[in-house]
C-alpha cells in the first residue's frame, strides 16, 4: 500500500496489467521515452521495451484505427489520446468501428481496447484542452465509458477496462490528477497524499465497470456526479448543510441504474452535476432515467448543474466551471420545493 | 519594402474542377492512355528501397501479351494447373455475381455489388497469401472468399439475411466476415479498414509471429484521411502489410481524377512515405499474382509495407442502387484498353495448349450449375423478402460480451 497521485495509480494500473499479460501494449503521442505529457506512462518503455510502449505519429484516427486492428489480432492495446479534445479525428474508428465489430461479425472479431484521455477543465486549458466529451461516447452502443474520481478507483477501473473484452473509453479528469478539487480554486490544493482515496495497493486489483459508488450517504437529496464534480458536490453539501447522498457514477455506460434508482426513491430529490455542456449532455439522459423510474417518488423537479453551452472560455474559467456555489444553489432550490 | 496591395489589374481567381474525358453521348477513346508492353517492367529484389523503383509507381506491370503469352521477369510463377484454378475462381465470382444480381432484381434481397471486370485482383491476390494471414477488404473483394473453401451457400445466406445467415441478419448484403478464411468483417464505411490492417500487421510483428495483413481500398476512398493514417503508420513501423488500391476508375459517379488530383498515379502516393509502390495491370491474373506475391514475400521477410495500385475498370454499376448510364458512356467499358481478365487468362491457357474453348464452356457451365444449386440450398433457408430470419431477440445479442441492464430492459420492452 502506498500513497499515490492519480497519475501514479494509472501508471501502476498499466504496469500491473502489462506484467500479467504480454498482450497489453501502450502507445500514443509522447507516451514512449518521455512518458506522456501528464507522465502517466513514465517508465513503461524502460521496463517493457519499445515494442510494448512506444510513441505514435500525431494522428488520432491512426492511433485508434491501428489499435482496433491490434485488438482484432488478439492484443489488448491501451492507447492514450493526449487530450480528450483531440479524440475527434479518431471518433469514426470508435463510433463506426470499435463499437460494432463484435456485433457485425457475430463475435468472430472483437476489440478489447482501452482509449485513455485526460478530460475536463480547471487547469486554464482554454477551449482545446478542457472539454468533457463523455456524452458523445455514451451515445454509442457497443462501447463502455468510464470516468474515475480518485487514485484507488482509477487504477482498479483501468485494470478492469484493460481486461474487459469490449472497447472502453477511459476519461481521466485532469484536474484530479494531483489532488481532489472541490471547485474552490482560490484555496490551496490538497494533494492525494493527504487524502484517504490516495491510498493505493501496489498489486493488481480491479474495480468493476458499471458499478457506482456512494461517495457520501444522505437522506434529503441525491446528487448524481462523476469525476471532478464529485468533490464539488461534497463541498456544496457541506457548505449548505443539506443532507445530500452523493453518487459517484464511475462508469456512465453501462450505467448503474439500480443504485441511482434506489437512492432517488429514498431521498425523493435529485440534482445532476457535470462539467460538460448542458444540451444533450449526459445529465439529460440521467434526468430521463430518473423520471422514468422514480417519477412518483419525486418531491421536486430535478435540477441540472452543468457547464454552459459555450466553448470553454479561457479567461472565464471559473464563471464557466460549475463550482460549489452553483451546486449549493441547486441544492437549496430543490429542498425549498414543496 | 512596400507591402503588396491589391490593384485593378489583378486577375480574378477561379476554381478548377476536374472532369472525366467522356460523358454520356461521347464516344470513349482511350488511345492516349499509355499501356506499357507486357514484360517490360523489371522485377526488383524484395528488399529494395522505394526510391530505387520509382518508375514502377508510374508504369503498369503486365505479364500477358496480346498473343496470350506470359513474358518478362514477372512471368512463370504459376503452373498451368494453378492457372486453371485461378480461371475457375474468376468464373465462380462472375457466376456468383450474376446470380446474386438477379436475386436482388427479383426482390429476394435489398442490395448487391458485383466485381464484374475486376475478378482477377482478389482471386489472384488470395493465392499469394498463407492461411493465418488477414485481409481487410472493401465491399468488392468477394473473390478473396470465393477463392478459398468458404461455403458459397453461407455467402448467399448472408446476402439473403435468412435464418442461416452467419451474421444473424445484422449486416447489409455482401458484408461478409470470416476470421478462419482471413477475411476481416466488412464495414461499409470507407477506408477505416485500411489503417486497421496496418494495426493488425503491427500486432503480428509485436508478437514475433509470421503472419501478414493485406489492406484494401478503392481509388475514390484513397482521399480519406484513414488512407494517409495507414501509410504513415505502415511506413513508420515498417508494418508487414500489403496496401492494395483497386483503381477501377469510378467512385460511384465520380471519376478517379477527383481523388487523385494532380498526381500522375495513386501508386505514387506511396513514394512520399518511402513505401515501395507498384502499379499493376489488374486485369492480368498473372501480373496481379506476381506483384502480390512479391509484396507478400517482402512483408513476410520483414522488409515492411508495399503499396500496390491495381489498374482495372468497374464494368458494372457501383451497386444495384446505381445506374452508370447517367454519368458515363455505355460503351466505355468496351473501349477500356485492358480487356477482360477471364478472357485473357483463358486465351493464355489456350495459347499454352492446356485449355480449349470447349473445355472453357464446360467449366463455365459446371460452375454456373454449382452456383445455381447453392442458391437453391440458400433459398431453403429463406430470403430477405420472404424470411425466415434470425429471431428478433437476437438483435440485442453481441452488442457487448455480456448484456448490460439497459439492453436487457429494452429487450423486455420490445417483447421479443
Amino acid at each position: 500500500m502506498a500513497r499515490m497521485t492519480m497519475i501514479q495509480s494509472i501508471r501502476s494500473g498499466m504496469e500491473n496489467a502489462m506484467e500479467r499479460d504480454d498482450n497489453v501494449i501502450v502507445f500514443g503521442e509522447d507516451v514512449g521515452f518521455f512518458g506522456g505529457v501528464f507522465r502517466c506512462t513514465q517508465g513503461l518503455q524502460e521496463k517493457f521495451g519499445p515494442q510494448r510502449c512506444f510513441d505514435s505519429p500525431i494522428n488520432e484516427s491512426g492511433i485508434i484505427g491501428a489499435a482496433v486492428g491490434m485488438a482484432a489480432y488478439g492484443l489488448r492495446p491501451c492507447v492514450e489520446i493526449q487530450f480528450a479534445d483531440y479524440v475527434y479525428p479518431g471518433y469514426d474508428q470508435i463510433a463506426s468501428e470499435a463499437s460494432r465489430i463484435r456485433y457485425r461479425s457475430k463475435n468472430d472479431f472483437t476489440v478489447p481496447m482501452v482509449v485513455r484521455m485526460p478530460t475536463g477543465g480547471g487547469i486554464f486549458g482554454g477551449q482545446t484542452h478542457s472539454q468533457s466529451p463523455e456524452a458523445l461516447f455514451a451515445h454509442i452502443s457497443g462501447i463502455k465509458t468510464v470516468i474515475p474520481s480518485n487514485p484507488y478507483d482509477a487504477k482498479g477501473l483501468l485494470i478492469a477496462a484493460i481486461e474487459d473484452d469490449d472497447p472502453v473509453m477511459f476519461l481521466e479528469p485532469k484536474r484530479l490528477y494531483n489532488g481532489p478539487f472541490d471547485g474552490h480554486h482560490d484555496r490551496p490544493v490538497t494533494p492525494w497524499s493527504k487524502h484517504e482515496l490516495g491510498e493505493v495497493p501496489d498489486d493488481h486489483y480491479t474495480v468493476p465497470l458499471g458499478k457506482a459508488a456512494i461517495q457520501r450517504e444522505g437522506a434529503d437529496v441525491t446528487i448524481l456526479a462523476y469525476g471532478t464534480m464529485v468533490y464539488v458536490a461534497e463541498a456544496a453539501a457541506q457548505e449548505t448543510g443539506v443532507d445530500a447522498e452523493i453518487i459517484d457514477l464511475r462508469t456512465i455506460l453501462p450505467l448503474d441504474m439500480e443504485t441511482i434508482e434506489a437512492s432517488v426513491r429514498k431521498t425523493g430529490r435529485c440534482v445532476i452535476v457535470h462539467e460538460a455542456t448542458k444540451t444533450c449532455g449526459f445529465g439529460a439522459e440521467l434526468m430521463s432515467i430518473v423520471m422514468e423510474a422514480c417519477f412518483y417518488h419525486l418531491e421536486a423537479p430535478i435540477i441540472r448543474v452543468t457547464g454552459y453551452d459555450t466553448p470553454y472560455p479561457h479567461a472565464h474559467e471559473w464563471e464557466y466551471f460549475p463550482g460549489p456555489k452553483r451546486v449549493g444553489d441547486a441544492l437549496r432550490k430543490v429542498m425549498e420545493a414543496a | 519594402m512596400s507591402p503588396d496591395k491589391p490593384t485593378s489589374d489583378d486577375q480574378a481567381l477561379s476554381l478548377y474542377v476536374p472532369e472525366p474525358e467522356f460523358r454520356p453521348g461521347d464516344t470513349p477513346d482511350f488511345s492516349d492512355v499509355p499501356i506499357p508492353k507486357a514484360g517490360a517492367a523489371p522485377r526488383p529484389e524484395i528488399d529494395v528501397e522505394a526510391g530505387d523503383i520509382r518508375d514502377l509507381a508510374y508504369t503498369i506491370i503486365r505479364v500477358l501479351n496480346r498473343d496470350g503469352k506470359a513474358v518478362g521477369p514477372w512471368a512463370d510463377l504459376l503452373s498451368d494447373d494453378q492457372l486453371k484454378v485461378g480461371l475457375e475462381d474468376m468464373l465462380r465470382v462472375r457466376a456468383f455475381d450474376a446470380r446474386m444480381l438477379m436475386a436482388q432484381r427479383q426482390g429476394k434481397t435489398s442490395f448487391y455489388m458485383q466485381a464484374l471486370g475486376e475478378e482477377a485482383i482478389a482471386c489472384a491476390f488470395q493465392k499469394a497469401l498463407r492461411p493465418g494471414d488477414m485481409n481487410f477488404p472493401t465491399y468488392r473483394q468477394q473473390g478473396l472468399l470465393l477463392s478459398t473453401d468458404y461455403p458459397v451457400v453461407d455467402m448467399m445466406n448472408q446476402i439473403y439475411s435468412n435464418a442461416a445467415d452467419p451474421l444473424k441478419g445484422r449486416q447489409l448484403p455482401i458484408m461478409y466476415t470470416s476470421k478462419e478464411n482471413g477475411f476481416f468483417t466488412i464495414s461499409g464505411n470507407l477506408a477505416t479498414q485500411f489503417i486497421q490492417g496496418v494495426g493488425w500487421a503491427m500486432a503480428s510483428a509485436i508478437k514475433g509471429d509470421t503472419k501478414i495483413a493485406a489492406s484494401w481500398i478503392g481509388d475514390g476512398s484513397t482521399a480519406e484521411s484513414d488512407f494517409h493514417s495507414a501509410l504513415v503508420f505502415a511506413s513508420t513501423y515498417r508494418a508487414p502489410v500489403v496496401l492494395n488500391i483497386v483503381n477501377n476508375q469510378w467512385a460511384i459517379s465520380t471519376f478517379q481524377g477527383i481523388a487523385r488530383g494532380k498526381a500522375a498515379t495513386f501508386a505514387s502516393r506511396g513514394l512520399g512515405f518511402g513505401i515501395p509502390a507498384l502499379r499493376v495491370d489488374g486485369n492480368d491474373y498473372l501480373a496481379v499474382y506476381a506483384v502480390s506475391k512479391w509484396a507478400v514475400e517482402r512483408a513476410r521477410a520483414g522488409h515492411g509495407p508495399t503499396l500496390i495500385e491495381h489498374v482495372t475498370y468497374r464494368v458494372g454499376g457501383h451497386s444495384t442502387s446505381d445506374d452508370p448510364s447517367a454519368y458515363r458512356p455505355k460503351e466505355e467499358s468496351n473501349a477500356w484498353p485492358l480487356g477482360d481478365p477471364i478472357e485473357r487468362l483463358k486465351n493464355h491457357l489456350i495459347a499454352n495448349g492446356v485449355w480449349s474453348p470447349a473445355q472453357h464452356v464446360q467449366a463455365r457451365e459446371r460452375i454456373e450449375i454449382e452456383i445455381a444449386e447453392a442458391q437453391k440450398l440458400a433459398e431453403k433457408n429463406g430470403t430477405l423478402h420472404d424470411g425466415p430470419h434470425s429471431t428478433p431477440a437476437s438483435m440485442f445479442d453481441d452488442v457487448y460480451k455480456d448484456m448490460p441492464l439497459h439492453l436487457r430492459r429494452q429487450r423486455q420492452e420490445a417483447g421479443v
